[in-house]
């Protein structure tokens, strides 16, 4: 069985330049280690910014990759979906509070137990009220992006509000559980456990979500449901089960990206996951509206670009993400993997 | 003609404030490929995706294997077996042929069989089979639309001019895997620009104008008389 | 005459224009009617937010684009009064100076942001301009050498506008620089509404409109969408950044939390949305209601939280502190059931 000659496929011509221009995004990561520490020069502060760095970018990552997912698949934009971080963060914090025992223990098995329960208990519930949400304040405005990010600005004010009626006013101080306290020294560099601990979730979630989307029928309906939506619904397929599948999803990894950064920052507020909104856009937008891929490159960029200015000069470091996100749309206005659309 | 698979009766259909179809009256029947010919604009490629849903009839009635289907959702009608080849081919290039093909089977993978058969209908899928199908030549594109829309059997195939563009080796290709196709017995609703290959293939043909069925009957009717063709499309269809 | 003032754009409502006059009435004569330094501020609040709203409308009810960074050149507006005030040294020229800086910033940001994200897709916009919106916030509390940071600038005006200036008794009110400082606001802030009704109703507003119902088309019959809306973006921008000069001037002081919080920004977006998106009057409606319920609303839930004491979580919700919920509930229901708001409704019940 032969090819009929008169078409070869174009991707066996790709010069080096294309192929350079392609895993251009991939590189960024690298070239912004090293760029860090030609910057920094002392290589135990490189070590710690860098691993900070990526900690925080996987967080970032876990927050956004149901907010980019959800907009691809629909062209559904979630201004709401910080509101998740931040219920996330609050149940999630409270078995830790409930379960003080078991974190107080320096048991690593009762600590992580303590940490899987809340975890399970803050996706639980951010999930269940990411269906809710969808249902009530998402699903009647599908298709006008105006009324979209107004009724969703507006749940994400009432949730906030909810939060204080359930949590009461005050921000909440927490400890982290006794393991996961302090930091191991590498080569000279205090490296803190929860940060790698981050990482490593952050990392493994990355991969099975991949795996997700690359491997089952499930992930091949949701990506070739963001490059063409019609397609996918004419050869069978409920999309909208599908969306609402996602967004849930997207809502429980919200609520785990929550809390993470609880755990991270040790104090939550109601505000914390608007905050977060910023710095999720961000990475949703240089990382290509719809690409999960883009959207963790981009968060790593963010994390990693944010740590090192804070080391140099850190009243720089929020307004550097800024001029990330504008040097990366310059060079690509689209985000850095840009989602084909159909249509 | 005994039990169609699928009747259109007074369908109209708007788009924004344009009304494209305007009382549309057409019968397919089982195991016969109709035709649907018409000038460019006269309402073929809306007429398809009403049929599918993805435009929805404002009025009239849409009846496929007996049950009225005029409400029913997109995915629906797929499920109760209608395949579909856009005239945009629809292919999702970001995935895979492998993936695309995946995609086309909603009731399981892909059987090996139909998986043969496609693959010698068309031999290019094979070679590419891994690729991502983005990068595809524009005549391998079809062929995956056409093979896709085939990789499990359906009631009805509804395909819109799949030879628009293509160089003449292709659409004999495609001809020759259209006529398989309609050897094995398939109902299909197809849509062709092309002459010859619509004689070829067409038992029946409803010719269309300004978002009406003007005219059906006999294929070879149509193609025997130069007359009846310059009546209904303004020109004579002179096979190449 | 009035009818040429309003740019032809009446109100088209005897609800709405019998409670637009009452409102005007009120505002016209806020330091006779009521007593006391409380009402006269929440009357300046008043004229000032009617600006930033109906600034705030231009670029949403009639241009359909969504910003978050609305209360940046408002900030922009009142930074520039506190820095010129501060380094220029109490006077007229201070408060000229830095409005007109304000304002020029306001509208050199406005044109960046827009040039770089409308072309690009409309809903980049309220995201980037979120990003760009947090950022100046946190640039502005980190750099308090220049900005006085968390806490902000107190300055001085000229001695005029401030209660030292006493200028004798009329119709039993003390006349003071407060009052003359009031009026200031309140004709500045006129005069602004009716240039924004001015520009909505002008050909340039009408174009944006027809943007706004289907930009595919406004960009096929010829007009460059990109530019139409780029321009609304640094007008509503330059306006914005006058009310904040204007709420500069009143105040004394600005300070991050009074001018550039993501607060403020949500309030601005339920004003517009409850009193009536693309309709300017709605902006007067949406000022007032909210202004009030800020002031007053909370007096009332504070009673209904007592009253309910006991019965579980209903306290709660009806605590003071929580009257945003509520606000926010009903921001949501307009946008789902009556998305022209209160100026709409008023609208469509006088034409049936």
């Amino acid at each position: 069985m032969t090819a009929a000659p008169d078409h070869k496929p174009t991707f066996a011509t790709l010069s080096l330049g294309e192929r350079l221009d392609k895993a251009m995004p991939v590189l960024l990561i690298p070239i912004l280690v090293v760029l860090g520490f030609l910057a920094i020069g002392a290589p135990s502060s490189w070590l710690t910014l860098t691993v900070s760095g990526l900690a925080m970018g996987m967080m970032i990552f876990i927050m956004a990759s149901g907010l980019t997912l959800v907009f691809g698949l629909m062209d559904v934009i979630n201004f709401g979906h910080g509101a998740f971080v931040s219920v996330g963060a609050f149940v999630g914090i409270s078995v830790l509070i409930a379960l003080g025992d078991w974190t107080g223990a320096t048991s690593l098995l009762l600590n992580m137990s303590a940490v899987f329960l809340a975890v399970v208990a803050a996706m639980a519930v951010t999930g269940v009220m990411g269906w809710g949400f969808e249902r009530v304040i998402v699903k009647p405005v599908y298709g006008a992006h105006l009324k979209q990010i107004l009724v969703t600005v507006g749940g994400l004010i009432v949730i906030e509000q909810l939060i204080h009626v359930v949590w009461g006013p005050d921000e909440i101080f927490i400890n982290r559980p006794e393991t996961l306290k302090g930091a191991i020294t590498f080569a000279g560099a205090a490296m803190e456990k929860y940060r790698l601990l981050a990482v490593a979730i952050g990392l493994i979630l990355f991969v099975a979500m991949r795996m997700v989307l690359r491997r089952t029928k499930i992930g091949l309906i949701v990506r070739a449901g963001v490059e063409n939506g019609p397609m996918v619904e004419a050869l069978g397929y409920r999309l909208r089960l599908v969306f609402v599948g996602v967004f849930i999803a997207g809502s429980a990894l919200a609520g785990l990206g929550g809390v993470m950064w609880g755990l991270y920052q040790e104090v939550i507020t109601a505000g914390m996951g608007e905050k977060m909104m910023v710095l999720v856009f961000i990475v949703a937008i240089i990382g290509g509206l719809g690409s999960v891929e883009g959207a963790f490159i981009g968060a790593l960029l963010v994390g990693l670009t944010q740590n090192y200015v804070a080391f140099l000069e850190p009243k720089l470091a929020l307004v550097s993400n800024i001029a990330l996100m504008t040097a990366i749309l310059m060079w690509r206005p689209q985000g850095m993997l840009p989602v084909v659309k159909a249509k | 003609m005994s039990d169609p698979i699928l009747s259109l009766s007074a369908v109209y259909t708007d788009i924004a404030q344009y009304h494209i179809l305007q009382g549309v009256d057409l019968v397919v029947p089982r195991g016969q490929v109709t035709m649907l010919l018409g000038r460019n604009g006269v309402g073929k490629t809306t007429t398809l995706k009403t049929i599918m849903g993805q435009w929805a009839a404002k009025s009239g009635q849409i009846q496929f294997g007996g049950a009225d289907i005029t409400q029913m959702a997109t995915s629906a009608r797929a499920r109760a077996g209608i395949g579909f080849v856009p005239e945009d081919m629809g292919i999702f290039s970001d995935l895979t042929v492998a993936e695309n093909m995946a995609l086309g089977c909603i009731s399981g993978p892909l059987k090996p069989e139909r998986k043969d058969w496609l693959l010698s209908a068309f031999p290019a899928l094979a070679t590419f089979w891994e690729a991502e199908a983005g990068n595809l030549s524009g005549g391998q594109k079809q062929m995956l639309s056409i093979a896709r829309a085939l990789a499990e059997d359906r009631k009805l195939y509804l395909i819109d001019e799949p030879t628009k563009g293509l160089a003449p080796a292709i659409v004999s290709t495609m001809a020759a895997a259209l006529r398989e196709l309609k050897a094995q017995g398939a109902s299909i609703l197809l849509v062709e620009q092309n002459f010859s290959v619509a004689k070829a293939l067409g038992d029946s043909a409803a010719v269309m104008d300004d978002g009406r069925v003007i005219w059906t009957g006999e294929m070879a009717e149509l193609a025997t008389s130069k007359d009846l063709q310059e009546r209904l499309m303004g020109l004579s269809m002179e096979a190449h | 005459m009035i009818v040429k003032l309003l740019s032809g754009d009446q109100p088209r409502s005897p609800i709405l224009t019998a409670i637009l006059l009452l409102i005007l009435v009120c505002l016209a004569g806020a330091p006779f009617i009521f007593d006391g330094v409380r009402p006269l501020d929440t009357a300046a609040r008043i004229c000032i937010f009617i600006v930033l709203v109906a600034s705030y409308d231009l670029l949403l009810g009639y241009g359909g684009i969504v910003s978050f960074a609305h209360t940046m050149f408002f900030g922009l507006g009142a930074y520039g009064v506190a820095l010129a005030s501060t380094h220029m040294g109490r006077g007229f020229d201070a408060l000229l100076v830095g409005s007109i800086a304000g304002a020029l910033a306001a509208v050199v940001l406005a044109l960046l942001i827009g040039l770089f994200s409308l072309r690009v897709r409309a809903i980049f916009f309220a995201m980037i301009t979120l990003a760009v919106a947090s950022a100046v916030a946190v640039l502005v509390s980190q750099f308090s050498g220049l900005t006085g940071g968390e806490d902000g600038l107190t300055y001085k005006i000229p001695r005029v506008l401030t209660s030292a200036n006493r200028m004798g008794e009329f119709l039993g009110t003390k006349i003071s620089g407060k009052i003359l400082n009031y009026y200031l606001i309140f004709f500045a802030s006129l005069a602004l509404f009716l240039i924004l009704l001015r520009i909505v109703n002008s050909p340039f507003g009408r174009v944006l409109q027809a943007i706004r119902e289907n930009d595919f088309r406004a960009e096929a019959i010829g007009y460059r969408v990109v530019w139409y809306r780029t321009v609304a973006t640094c007008l509503s921008a330059a306006t914005a950044a006058l009310a904040g000069s204007l709420f500069a001037i009143w105040l004394r002081y600005v300070g991050p939390d009074t001018t550039l919080s993501f607060e403020i920004m949500l309030d601005i977006l339920l004003m517009v949305v409850i009193g009536g998106m693309g309709t300017m009057y709605g902006a007067v409606i949406g000022a007032v209601l909210f202004i009030m319920a800020q002031t007053y609303l909370q007096n009332l839930m504070g009673v209904a939280s007592e009253a309910t004491h006991g019965l579980p979580l209903l306290p709660d919700l009806l605590e003071p502190d929580r009257w945003l919920m509520w606000l926010g509930i009903l921001f949501i229901l307009s946008v789902y059931f009556f998305p022209t708001g209160i100026v709409g409704r008023l609208r469509e019940r006088s034409t049936s």
